[in-house]
């Protein structure tokens, strides 16, 4: 027999999967068709002119980058929309009255988040495959990765809307912390492009591995170890976790 | 078995105490009713009760389960029907009840059977696949209370379930809960309708400067008014110079306020009838709870 706890979860996610498929429209068609964009700019327009980087033509090198950007954004916005819009429509009282662990809120909650960051990525790389011609060199790192960066950022937009007091607060940490993190973190350049501090101060930014691995996953060619970037997305994971339970154990922003 | 068992709760946000050791207690197939004047915390109360509120102090026992020691336990017999709409505006009907049971560990086709006889008895099936935000204040309210009762709760808390509900509709809730409470659930309601509480409860709370400043039956406390008010019907214009408390509400009428405890009427129409003008008709004006809740809660009549 199925758990109560199960129950509980599956409705959870039926719930945030159905919020964000209602409206396709706005939440799985813009990545497809920015992505689209960005291929025939960079790609098909100005590729050409950029020539190769890190020994792959400038469209097979950028692929991955804007594959794991629309990820990152979607997992991340998803949640932290869902999340804050349930404590604004106090909807979340729904299930705080109802015998579900605080773990299992986060929990429903990011699954929501990686479900549609991961869908978004696929559908991304469905338009992508039209623009390059790049294969895959590691099937492991190249499904992995998206898998870990969408809990990783689910994980931080949770924590976002835990804290934020308005709709504001929830968009401003996207448009000006992670938009710079993602452009900064090797989608269209290799780290040896960039003057020494420049290139020391990205290797804290863990966009940087999750990117370089993803890349790794296609073509074989990485920016930061492998190992090493597994270590930095799980010790980001384990502390967005261990804050997510925290704020939870002391029911900031969801209990009185 | 106690359905609810408050004991020495204390709330307090910042400086303000809000509750300074609250004790209540609900027997199971009970149906009491909670007063107070806006600000009491009735609604702090509830949150606790429900878990949407951390207490500062004290124990909140749910049919014998401890809400600190059991928190998951406590909550699967209790159910919440809030005073805000709190449900998501862009999900139907049907969703927002389905899911609720999904919440408290009810399959979809269990839920699905409890909720198309809801749906009948609150008269929602014509709305099910509504988007919630398209429907009545009335409408809304049956939905939320369709969600509440999903998971059958051994305690049903109610904040205003009535409040800006049409009357018919409002019987319609009246008579929903009756049945429930019939069924053997216990409730508790948080009203500021005295005709409400003395239509459905038996007993009755009254909440001040945080603490149950008086309980019992609804009759016991309706009974237990001590200042009455009476409207004299009279021959002639009531005379002003009387030593009573004597207030003219009209050309022949007058209001008298007595303390029912050591006194009646008779003193007062001895006097007047001294005075040449006859008392031809009594009149109780108000009485009952709404009166003992104001004069306990430091109201119209203290």
């Amino acid at each position: 027999m199925i758990s109560s706890y199960a129950i509980a979860y599956l409705t959870m996610v039926r719930r945030e999967v159905l919020r964000f498929s209602r409206v396709w429209f706005r939440t799985l068609l813009p990545p497809m068709v920015n992505t689209a964009l960005y291929f025939i700019i960079f790609g098909s327009l100005m590729g050409g002119r950029i020539g190769s980087m890190a020994s792959l033509n400038y469209t097979d090198f950028m692929m991955p980058g804007l594959v794991m950007m629309s990820v990152v954004i979607c997992s991340y916005t998803n949640v932290a929309s869902s999340m804050y819009s349930a404590r604004f429509q106090k909807y979340i009282e729904e299930v705080l009255v109802a015998p579900v662990p605080m773990w299992l809120i986060v929990l429903g909650f990011v699954t929501g988040g990686v479900i549609r960051g991961v869908l978004v990525g696929a559908l991304v790389l469905l338009v992508a495959v039209n623009f390059t011609s790049i294969g895959v060199f590691s099937p492991f790192h190249a499904l992995l990765m998206p898998l870990l960066a969408s809990v990783l950022f689910s994980l931080a937009g949770f924590i976002n809307a835990v804290y934020a007091k308005s709709f504001d607060d929830i968009s401003v940490i996207p448009t000006l912390l992670l938009t710079p993190l993602i452009y900064l973190g090797g989608v269209f350049y290799t780290l040896d492009l960039l003057p020494s501090f420049w290139a020391g101060l990205s290797r804290f930014n863990p966009l940087l591995y999750v990117i370089s691995t993803f890349r790794y996953g296609f073509s074989g060619v990485e920016d930061a170890p492998v190992g090493l970037s597994y270590l930095v997305v799980f010790g980001v994971m384990l502390m967005f976790f261990l804050w997510a339970v925290a704020l939870l154990r002391r029911g900031r922003g969801l209990i009185g | 078995m106690l359905a609810l068992q408050i004991s020495d709760l204390h709330k307090s946000y910042g400086d303000k105490e809000v509750l300074a050791g609250l004790d209540l207690q609900i027997p199971a197939g009970g149906f009491t009713a909670l007063l107070g004047h806006n600000g009491a915390g009735k609604t702090t109360t509830i949150g606790i009760i429900t878990g949407l509120v951390r207490k500062s102090g004290g124990t909140v026992a749910i049919f014998g389960e401890d809400s600190d020691a059991h928190p998951l336990r406590a909550r699967r017999r209790v159910a919440l029907m809030a005073q805000d709409y709190n449900f998501s505006q862009f999900e139907t009907v049907e969703n927002v009840v389905l899911d609720q049971a999904g919440f408290y560990g009810i399959g979809r086709k269990e839920a699905r059977q409890r909720a198309d006889r809801l749906f009948r008895i609150l008269e929602l099936d014509h709305v099910r696949l509504a988007q919630t935000r398209n429907l009545s204040g009335g409408l809304k309210k049956r939905m939320m209370l369709a969600r509440a009762v999903i998971s059958q709760p051994g305690l049903l808390v109610l904040d205003e379930p009535t409040a800006g509900v049409d009357v018919e509709a409002r019987h319609m809730i009246w008579d929903f809960l009756r049945q429930l409470n019939r069924e053997g659930a216990a409730v508790l309601l948080a009203s500021h309708y005295f005709d409400e509480v003395e239509e459905l409860c038996s007993r009755a709370a009254v909440l001040k400067d945080g603490r149950i400043c008086a309980e019992g039956s609804v009759a016991e406390l309706s009974s237990k008014l001590v200042t009455r008010t009476v409207v004299f019907e009279l021959s002639g214009p009531p005379p002003a110079d009387l030593d009573l408390p004597l207030e003219p509400c009209g050309p022949n009428c007058a209001e008298y306020t007595y303390d029912s405890a050591s006194e009646d009427i008779s003193r007062a129409v001895t006097a007047l009838a001294s005075r040449g003008c006859r008392v031809l008709a009594v009149r109780s004006r108000g009485g009952g709870l709404e009166d003992y809740f104001l004069s306990c809660s430091g109201g119209r009549s203290s």
